[in-house]
């Protein structure tokens, strides 16, 4: 409950999926919920360079992210610290991506934690119990939709 | 906003430990218990109880009221709904991007697979 788990099954070898997620041309084709440009994406690919990606939404509305890449292991993993400029979220969190090489491609699992380092791991080490999930049901309820942590 | 911020971090913290998330399902489940009642399924001491209860409220993940001796602990649900509120702007942002980025790598492997030919 203190992540987002997301997983997608990618019909292409690891390295392009790598590629699209570390360099600028390739972040530049994907990044933002919407059809709206990525204005400008910068990476620094090694552990302590930084990312800095600006996008504008179809709503006209301009984010940018920035942080610092924490383990960069080819094609298989990487993790960096993640901030929104100006004020919305102020705070740091963590992304965490695992490559794994599978028959149709890739599998790609996504996790963004609000947690740093070693709480996130000591969390992810403990994982998650059933009881949780029902809790969080609960929560749920009353919203409408929305799945965490369901990897 | 920083005050958001901040609470949030108190929430997740709670929310680490699994003893904590116990508690709490297990208030869930129930309109109001009493600390005795909490500590009872505990493999732990009701001073570690106690103190779990403290980090609890502290994230304001629950209250504590006491009538006589009896001390009746309560889901207080707003704190929660922040941290599922986070979760689910996030949710929204990476699993949108997410499919983009699927459906770009897919393109590329296609072209690549091309070019080999």
């Amino acid at each position: 409950m203190t992540s987002l788990t997301l997983v997608r099954r990618i019909r292409a070898r690891r390295s392009i999926v790598f590629d699209a997620l570390t360099t600028p041309e390739g972040i530049a084709c994907w990044w933002g919920p919407d059809d709206g440009p990525v204005l400008l994406a910068e990476t620094d690919l090694r552990v302590g360079g930084r990312f800095r990606v600006r996008f504008r939404m179809l709503d006209g509305s301009e984010h940018e992210s920035s942080g610092e890449y924490i383990e960069v292991v080819k094609p298989e993993r990487l993790a960096m610290s993640w901030r929104w400029a100006g004020g919305e979220d102020p705070g740091e969190s963590l992304v965490e991506i695992e490559l794994r090489a599978i028959a149709e491609g890739t599998e790609l699992t996504f996790t963004h934690s609000r947690l740093r380092n070693e709480e996130t791991r000591h969390s992810h080490e403990e994982g998650w119990n059933g009881a949780l999930d029902k809790l969080e049901r609960h929560f749920l309820a009353s919203a409408n939709g929305g799945r965490h942590d369901q990897a | 906003m920083v005050k958001y911020h901040e609470q949030l971090d108190r929430t997740f913290a709670a929310l680490v430990d699994p003893t904590r998330r116990a508690i709490l399902t297990r208030l869930e489940r129930k309109d109001g218990a009493t600390v005795s009642e909490l500590a009872r399924p505990c493999a732990i001491k009701l001073p570690a109880v106690m103190k779990h209860l403290d980090v609890l409220a502290d994230a304001g993940l629950i209250t504590r009221s006491k009538v006589g001796r009896t001390v009746t602990v309560r889901l207080s649900p707003e704190p929660m709904r922040e941290a599922m509120d986070w979760l689910r702007r996030y949710e929204r942002f990476w699993s949108a991007s997410l499919d983009r980025l699927a459906a770009f790598a897919e393109s590329k492997e296609i072209e690549m697979q091309e070019k080999d030919r």
